[in-house]
């Protein structure tokens, strides 16, 4: 009666594990490069830190495309608004930064939603490229507009008082190790949504088949909107996170883009819990390349790794070769 | 109680149906035979709002309910089962057929699922199983559970049958039957035309986009243009 999952003993290494290897590896070539424990050690914290904000960033994306399926090319930009919003409500009202998690949030999730009932809807099932066109179309509007209302100055929304954090001999300011527990905390409660309630079961029935969501009831569009702001929600909650850390500017989000781009790739289109776990994985293979390739941008090993997944694991590193 | 009055419909400027009128009463089972590409299945994709009309009217309880989309008539009642099943392949039994009650209280689900799991057994042998690992015969079933679930007034089945064995498809037109004798109007749409005119109160005969004979099941099985054209005699 059980169906029976027949395993293949094999010696080679699951894509997963292999990853980890590659990444175990990279640390090994960063200690000898660098000589210093404590140089590596810190790079490893960092990238950590650095992987939780790309998780949660990479999970909305690849929340978007598996329900959608739209490639969205504006999810830096949403980040960016996220940024932005940090600064209007810091500035504003002199508060914390963090009082802006909640605004953040709830801005991008009806800018998101209402973005998606009102633009996107119209290229539902349209090609691939038309959708770039239009993503990427919507990511300059965005960058244009922010930089028409608050110039292109740099600007900040730090803390008043951002004290370094020692984790294992490491050092992380306060703010970041708050990003990385704040963009986990976030990520935990969307896998939840997802899992364990009756919404986030009709959201997983639009991905599974939309006709027959649609046949069961389900407003297929409406969860289309929801879903989509939920995605660019992810993106405007890692940017307030980083807010306290980061120069403001209207392009802050790009680097973001292409980062969250490869996170979801290597954790399976679509596949959820494989961006939370890519995520990490690349802000690792960030630090610790910086370290090991030294004087290149630390974006050079994620790009090595990301051709790599590319060329052996196009479907990620997660599951079972797919169609 | 569901009335297709001159419907014209198809795909893009492509008509496939023509001035299509066919009607179900409250506890029949119609059924709607005809060749392949004869637009059965365009037909039930219109009353589900699947796809647009060019003209002509659906009503269901005497309101116009052309133009509604799919969500909006699985509320009222009206409840298909595809031709592709339409399955939440990767979820588990159980949750499609939670799924196939999203329009209704919560409270009502633990005993509509109790009842389906009587009508199919294998359900719930099966119900912490992926759908998408099933046979045929039980993807079928779960499909037109999970339709029960929504605890239809008018059931569509688009070939039920299709690539079930000869002891499955009387399986699955007997369930038809029961869901019938429970009350519900089904419209079941059938190449087996045989099998579909035997447990039919009436019946329609569709060539080309449109109703060429209608009449009681029994009548139209003996019926020697039935006969020579569906049933292969
Ligand atoms: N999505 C579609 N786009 C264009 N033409 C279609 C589509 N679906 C069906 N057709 C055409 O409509 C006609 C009727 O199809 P259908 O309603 O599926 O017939 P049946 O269910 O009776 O076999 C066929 O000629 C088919 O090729
Ligand atoms: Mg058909």
């Amino acid at each position: 009666m059980a169906v029976s999952t027949r395993r293949q003993l094999s010696l080679r290494p699951s894509p997963f594990v292999a990853t980890m290897l590659l990444v175990l590896a990279l640390f090994v070539v960063a200690l000898l490069r660098s000589g210093s424990m404590s140089i590596t050690g810190q790079a490893l914290l960092t990238g950590l830190i650095a992987g939780g904000v790309y998780s949660l960033l990479a999970m909305g994306l690849s929340l978007i495309f598996g329900v959608l399926d739209i490639v969205n090319f504006a999810h830096g930009s949403f980040l960016a608004i996220g940024l932005f919003v940090t600064y209007e409500v810091v500035h504003q009202t002199g508060a914390n930064p963090y009082v802006a998690l909640p605004v953040a949030i709830v801005v991008l999730f009806v800018l998101g939603a209402l973005l998606q009932l009102l633009v996107l809807n119209r290229t539902m099932g349209s090609s691939l490229e038309s959708q770039l066109l239009i993503t990427l179309g919507l990511s300059l509007l965005i960058s244009n507009a922010l930089l028409l209302f608050f110039g292109g100055d740099p600007l900040s929304a730090n803390l008043h008082n951002d004290p370094g954090v020692h984790i294992f001999g490491a050092v992380a300011n306060l703010s970041r190790v708050i990003a990385f527990v704040g963009a986990l905390v976030l990520a935990l409660l969307l896998y939840v949504l997802l899992e364990k309630t009756s919404f986030g079961r009709a959201i997983r029935a639009v991905a599974a088949n939309r006709q027959g969501a649609g046949l069961v009831g389900i407003d297929v569009r409406m969860i289309y909107a929801v879903t989509f702001g939920l995605g660019t929600a992810c993106a405007g909650a890692a940017g307030m996170f980083i807010a306290p850390f980061t120069t403001i500017t209207p392009t802050a989000g790009d680097q973001f883009n292409i980062l969250a781009f490869v996170v979801v790739v290597m954790g399976g289109l679509g596949n959820i819990m494989g961006a939370l776990v890519s995520g990490l994985i690349v802000g690792l293979v960030e630090q610790l390349g910086g370290v090991a390739i030294a004087g290149q941008s630390p974006l050079l090993s994620v790009f090595i790794l990301f051709l790599l997944i590319l060329l052996i694991r196009p479907q990620g590193i997660f599951g079972a070769k797919s169609s | 109680m569901l009335e297709l009055d001159n419907i014209a419909a198809g795909y893009g400027k492509l008509q496939i149906l023509h001035e299509l009128s066919i009607h179900v009463r409250p506890g029949e089972l119609v059924s709607v035979v005809g060749a392949n590409g004869a637009g059965k299945t365009t037909t039930l994709r219109v009353i589900s709002g699947l796809i647009g009309t060019m003209g002509g009217q659906v009503r269901y309880d005497g309101e116009v309910i052309t133009g509604l989309r799919a969500h909006q008539l699985v509320k009222r009642g009206i409840v298909q089962v595809s031709e592709d099943r339409d399955l939440f392949g990767p979820m588990t039994v159980e949750e499609n057929l939670v799924l196939g009650a999203w329009t209704r209280r919560k409270a009502a689900i633990n005993e509509e699922l109790e009842r389906i799991f009587e009508l199919f057994p294998i359900l719930l042998e099966r119900r912490r199983q992926a759908a998408q690992t099933m046979s045929g015969g039980q993807q079928q079933m779960l499909a037109i559970g999970r339709a029960l679930m929504a605890k239809p007034k008018v059931l569509m089945l688009d070939e039920p049958s299709t690539g079930l064995s000869p002891k499955m498809t009387w399986d699955v037109l007997n369930a038809a039957s029961a869901i019938r004798d429970s009350g519900v109007s089904v419209l079941l749409v059938e190449q087996n035309a045989a099998q579909a005119l035997a447990i039919s109160d009436r019946a329609y005969v569709l060539e080309s986009g449109s109703v060429v004979l209608e009449g009681p099941g029994r009548e139209l099985a003996g019926d020697e243009r039935v006969k020579k054209a569906y049933l292969g005699l």
